[in-house]
């Protein structure tokens, strides 16, 4: 249980951390147009959403910074982020609420895929180690070295423009709506597999070499030679001796990169418009929708903090050492 | 690059200072084929970035409106863009933004890895954990949103501060690994030895300790640099970064802003081609160090294709390997040169 206590320890001071960078990023700002808006804008905005922007931004009002400090957990725990600029002055929350799911479905479902397959072909990589398979390694490298955005337009230009596969862009076709028909479905099914894929293929890479690094080290190991002499089955050797023990590395390394893998997935978003909150922090970036900006960079902060939860849980599952009381 | 860095195992990087002269010692990571064609790929980058005044057929910017969007000619060898601006010039020019911001981040980056790294491999108790829960937090964050707030929070952002902060966002995988080599050198002989002579810490920490630590210091420093490089052109092509900061990605951000896209692909597939490029370049250098701190990985591949070219498969069980070995070639011996320092 020390694991369990230790893991919720730590994130719950990175959801502190994160949240204090982002109480102090604003005040760091040069000039003050967040004044500037609310002066340009007078009467068009609730005082009380005025408060919280002048809250969340530290216009100044008197206030010491530690009482703009305790303010500003108090928004937080009434869920007010304040209001957009650039869209129509909806409230921040729920301009992120309805991006999200996009963001978690995509960028979600891709990272996943990309790191059982990259595990698999690296757990048969190093499995078959000196093989001809070792090719695979440099190729898949190289598309991991090239940035995401430029594989996505490659992918545009060459699959929807060229071939006409896939559509260019958005999330599903125009004149649907939003529903569980399985129309929706398949559109959505079908815009999304073009982002996806470039997701995969540019991600993949690192998990094959980490995965085929850790394989390589494992299978030096003398239970390995245990249980080759035992006279076990090959595949059982592979998938229950070497590969289990392998990915657990595996598993952290892909825990603490998320956080870079999201960040470099995100300008995909704006890539192929797909509504999700990648493409809404860069329009607000552009809008100069500061509001927008900060509360974006929470919640995808906060995700990413879910996602490594439930990595950790993954771990915990694999590795029944974290489940003894004395570990 | 995160996962290339995870599987450095705790092996002492003596033999190089045993033998032969400390300079050809401290290059001895770069002796493979890898690193060394990672390093000439690099090595030409540098001399383009160096030399792109003389290179270059044209300057940067300069128009020629009697040539707009050509395909690739004698004249102009990988085309023009909308405003007749020489392609193959721009990306010559933009390789010295990419690789001075790629330095510079880099340089910072390792700097506070081996700064706060060391420091929290070298002490115990909750002063560690609490350098490395921080480590593990910037681990965490998403950095390239981080950057996009910070840098778009400025009217017309340095190449310092953009540095500084790619170096802010990418310290913390060196950090992580060199506090586990850290705390693995701690306890070794000759580091107990230097402190029971009662060296102080700073000579322990320089002398005994840095030495064994380069091939990972050298290893970060690459990795951060790729990071680096993609943020920096990925910022770049978002228009984050003001124009006048030419690099690959601001090649790209012109290209998508005015329809290069399909159609006029000299324009965006040789700058993606070099991002590609020097990245490779950077992960071969990597490649190479990898295999020489851990020589495991080194030696697995030739292991399997020596006992191949006998017949033998590296993977089936020891019962079957017995009865074809060879007599001239005793069974331990496909072992023996594993890990010389565990």
């Amino acid at each position: 249980m020390r694991f369990f206590a230790r893991r919720a320890a730590f994130y719950l001071f990175t959801a502190w951390a994160a949240i204090t960078i982002n109480f102090f990023l604003p005040r760091m700002m040069k000039g003050d147009p967040v004044s500037a808006y609310l002066l340009k804008n007078q009467g068009r905005i609730s005082p009380d959403a005025i408060a919280s922007l002048k809250t969340l931004f530290g216009v100044d009002d008197g206030r010491s910074l530690f009482q703009q400090y305790i303010d500003y957990w108090g928004l937080l725990f009434k869920g007010d982020l304040g209001r957009s600029f650039s869209k129509g002055l909806a409230p921040v929350t729920e301009v992120i609420s309805s991006a999200l799911p996009w963001t978690v479905g995509l960028v979600g479902i891709a990272t996943i895929i990309s790191f059982f397959i990259g595990t698999l072909v690296g757990t048969i990589i190093g499995w078959r180690r000196g093989s001809k398979a070792d090719i695979i390694v440099p190729i898949s490298t190289f598309f991991s070295t090239v940035p995401y955005f430029w594989l996505g337009l490659i992918a545009i230009a060459f699959f929807s423009s060229k071939l006409g596969w896939f559509p260019a862009s958005h999330a599903y076709g125009k004149g649907i709506s939003p529903e569980f028909t399985w129309e929706f479905i398949s559109q959505v099914i079908h815009h999304g597999a073009l982002p996806a894929l470039t997701i995969i293929i540019s991600s993949l890479g690192g998990w094959i070499l980490g995965m085929r690094n850790m394989m390589m080290t494992v299978l030096d190991e003398d239970y390995i030679t245990v249980a080759q002499a035992k006279g076990l089955h090959p595949k059982k050797v592979m998938l229950n001796y070497a590969s289990r023990n392998a990915v657990l590395p595996q598993l952290s390394s892909f825990a603490l990169s998320l956080g870079f893998i999201v960040g470099g997935t995100l300008v995909m978003e704006l890539v192929f418009s797909y509504p999700g909150v990648g493409k809404l922090l860069l329009d607000a970036t552009n809008a100069k929708d500061y509001p927008l900006m900060q509360g974006v960079f929470l919640i995808i902060t906060l995700t990413v903090l879910v996602a490594n939860i439930l990595a950790d849980v993954a771990y915990a599952v694999l590795d029944p050492r974290t489940r003894q009381m004395e570990s | 690059m995160a996962t290339a860095l995870m599987d450095s195992s705790p092996n002492e990087v003596s033999a190089a200072t045993k033998s032969g002269s400390k300079i050809a010692g401290a290059f001895a990571m770069f002796r493979n084929a890898k690193s060394i064609t990672g390093l000439c790929i690099l090595g030409f980058f540098v001399i383009v970035a160096a030399l792109g005044d003389v290179i270059a057929p044209f300057g940067p910017l300069d128009k020629d409106y009697n040539a707009l969007k050509q395909a690739p000619s004698a004249a102009h060898w990988l085309g023009t863009t909308h405003m007749g601006e020489d392609v193959l010039s721009q990306l010559i020019y933009g390789t010295r933004g990419v690789l001075i911001v790629g330095a510079l981040s880099g340089v910072i980056a390792t700097v506070t890895a081996i700064i706060i790294g060391v420091t929290a491999g070298y002490i115990t108790g909750w002063k560690s954990e609490s350098l490395s829960a921080l480590t593990n937090v910037f681990l965490v964050l998403p950095g390239l949103p981080l950057i996009i707030i910070v840098t778009s929070q400025q009217e017309n952002p340095s190449l310092l501060l953009v540095s500084s902060v790619l170096a802010l966002t990418g310290w913390a995988w060196g950090a992580r690994v060199l506090r586990a080599q850290t705390m693995s050198l701690r306890n070794r002989d000759f580091v107990q030895a230097a402190r029971a002579n009662g060296e102080p810490l700073h000579r322990i920490i320089t002398v005994e300790m840095l030495p064994n630590l380069t091939a990972i210091i050298a290893s970060s420093f690459v990795g951060t640099v790729n990071a680096a490089v993609l943020s920096l052109t990925t910022l770049a092509f978002i228009g984050v970064i003001p124009i006048t900061n030419l690099n690959w990605g601001t090649i790209l951000f012109w290209a998508q802003q005015n329809g290069a896209f399909p159609d006029f692909w000299w324009w965006y597939i040789p700058a993606g081609l070099c991002i590609a490029l020097l990245g490779m370049a950077l992960s071969l250098i990597n490649f190479g160090i990898d295999e020489y701190v851990n020589p495991r990985l080194r030696s697995a591949g030739e292991r399997a294709r020596a006992l191949r070219k006998k017949g033998l498969d590296a993977n089936s069980s020891v019962t079957v390997v017995r009865t074809q070995i060879p007599d001239d070639t005793p069974a331990p011996s496909t072992t023996s040169d594993t890990s010389p320092a565990d």
